[in-house]
Order: C-alpha cells, then structure tokens, then sequence
C-alpha cells in the first residue's frame, strides 16, 4: 500500500520525531553510563550496540531485524526436543 | 468512526472504560479468556470467569451501546500446569452455545515450554471437536519469535485446520510475515512499551496492505491504553490513507472473521432498534 507523499515530505513529518527520540536514546544510554561501568559486561549492552548499527545501516527491514536481536533463536528440532524430553 | 475492538480484557477495565469507548466509537469488543495476574487454584475458579465472560460482561457493555464477545480457555501462562488445564478443558463445552462465544481462546504459548505445548495442542483438538474459531496469543518480547514459529509449525502441520478461521495476534514486525504468507488472520496489540505502537502497525499495513489485518489493545490489568484503536485511526488519518481503508481494518476485518463464528449475532449501530 502507497505512503502518502514523497521521502522529503516524509522527512519532514518525521525529522522532529527521530530528533527526539535519538536524544531519549542517547540519555538513556548516558544514565546507563553514569551509573557506572558495569553494563558494558552485561549481554543487553551488546544487543543494543548491534541494534545502534543496524539503526544506521542503509539497507530497509530495520525494525525487522532489531526485533530479531532481541529474539531467542527458533529451533526447527523442538518437537524431537520435546519428545526426547518425556 | 465505528470500530471494533478485537481484543481487550474488559473484566480488568471499569465501567467508565466502556463509556470512554462509546464516546469514541467503539461498538463491539471481543474478549478472549486469559491470565488474571496470579494463577487460578481450582477450575470453580475458571467457572466463576466463565460466567463472568459470557453473562455479565455483556450486560456491561451493552449499558453504552457496546456488543461484548468472548473467547474461552485456559491461558498459555496458567497451561504450566496441565492437570488443572485439562480440567478446565473438559468444562468449557458447557459455555459454547452460550451467546455472544466466537470460539477458543487466547490460547498459545508463554515462555514455550512443553507444558505450555501440551495443552496448546489440546486446545487445538477440543476447538477442531467442536468446529470453533481459534484465537491464539503468541510469547512476549525474547519470546515471541520462537514462540511464534512453533505455534505455526503445529497449525501448518494439520491438515483439519482451516486457516481462514484462525486469528494470530499479538503479531510484530518479526513475526507478521510468515503469519499472513500461511494464510492465517494477524492481529496488532497497541502497547504503551512492549508491543507496537500505532505508527509501528501503519507502518506494517503500509507494507503488507490491510488484508486479513486487524488491530488492538489488548486492555488489560497491565499497562495498557483501552482507547489505542482510536489512536490508530488518528495515526492513518494524520499519514494521509483513505478512510475506506481504515474502516476495513477497525471495523470490515473483525466483522468478516468473527462473522464465521455461529454465535456471531452482531447488530449494526445503524439497524440498532
């Protein structure tokens, strides 16, 4: 289904919106830091690194593949898992 | 604009909650059974629930011009424990002819244990017994895709299922692919935090179109928004689609998939005596 208008009109529509939250985010990250140097131990940190990067890749399904990092991996085996379980 | 909601825990919501709605053109919910907040001890719990969905509800909601449907189950959080769900099980054919049942449901998986597959599994036998309409909750967050994946594993493996008459909710950019690509209907949960936001879900009816889409919020006990459906009607209407659009998304969809449901007895606002 079309969006409505054109990648600078939507530009427009969304500049101030990505503004703010990139400066939410990047507050948030500096509480985190403030608080002291543990995170960086801590496997959270990482997927947010990886999703930091993913933010800035050019290539599209941004959301998609942010979802994933922070997704348990699918085993196609869990039936026979389950039933060698029993 | 009239709406329907399709999926919102009323028990959780107060009266004034349904009048909010009215107020904002909602003029039908369907509620599926699900988690209270701490695990049920005995199925006289779950009959006192039941009664509550399938009488008193109804009568609630309709004080504001609101037509209330209900799904039942034993959640995907309390089917850990398998004893009790089959005993739950084995009592709710007692309230399937009762007015205003679309089905069963939200049945599923929580954290994806062979428990929660068990009785998942049972469901899906009980409503296929019973010719229902299934409504599944798929895993929060972590769990979600995994979860996801293995519920459409077990459904895409019975040949007996009609796809068509099966509503996956709960759905997100991860997972509303290979939902819609089997054939079965999505639904999107408006959450605050840990779900989609209305932009997010315009943004997936953008790319996947409005076929056999439906959007919700899930209100609950938790934090949750039970006018979220409105909130996504302002952000289609402020992204500039066309109304017909819309109403096939918050008003046309529900009506075509619960209307396969034979207790589905829904009336117009307009043809409303």
């Amino acid at each position: 289904m079309p969006i409505s208008g054109d990648a600078r009109e939507v530009l427009d529509q969304e500049m101030l919106r990505i503004r703010a939250r990139l400066l939410e985010l990047g507050a948030a990250l500096d509480r985190v830091e403030r608080a002291g140097p543990q995170a960086v131990d801590d496997p959270r940190w990482e997927q947010i690194r990886e999703s930091l990067e993913t933010l800035a890749s050019e290539r599209t399904a941004r959301t998609e593949r942010i979802q994933l990092l922070f997704s348990l991996p699918y085993d196609p085996q869990w039936q026979e898992r389950f039933s060698s379980a029993l | 604009m009239n709406y329907i909601d399709p999926h919102i825990h009323m028990v959780s919501r107060t009266t004034d909650d349904y009048e909010t709605l009215a107020r904002m053109g909602c003029v039908a919910v369907s509620e599926p059974a699900f988690w209270a907040g701490y695990d049920r001890r005995t199925v006289e719990g779950f009959r006192d629930y039941f009664f509550q969905l399938t009488e008193f509800e109804s009568k609630r909601a309709a004080g504001y011009g609101i037509q209330h449907f209900t799904w039942l189950c034993m959640n995907a959080k309390e089917a850990e424990n398998v004893s009790l769900s089959r005993e739950v099980m084995s009592i709710i054919p007692d309230y399937l002819d009762k007015p205003g049942v679309l089905g069963i449901g939200e049945i599923g998986l929580n954290k994806n244990t062979r428990n929660e597959m068990t009785v998942f599994q049972e469901h899906v036998e009980l409503a296929l017994k019973t010719n229902e309409q299934i409504l599944i909750h798929t895993p929060h967050l972590e769990d979600k895709y995994q979860g996801t994946r293995m519920i459409l594993d077990v459904l895409c493996a019975d040949s007996r299922i009609e796809r068509s008459r099966v509503l996956v909710d709960h759905v997100e950019e991860h997972t509303i692919r290979p939902v819609l690509e089997a054939g079965f209907w999505a639904g999107m949960t408006l959450y605050p935090v840990t779900k989609c936001t209305p932009d997010r879900a315009v943004d997936m009816i953008e790319v996947y179109g409005p076929e056999r889409l439906m959007v919700n919020s899930a209100g609950d006990w938790g934090p949750s928004k039970p006018t979220a459906v409105p909130d996504f009607i302002l952000a289609m209407r402020r992204r500039g689609h066309a109304e017909e659009v819309i109403r096939t998304v918050v008003y046309d969809n529900p009506l075509k998939f619960f209307g396969q449901s034979r207790h589905f007895n829904f009336h117009p606002r307009s043809v409303r005596a």
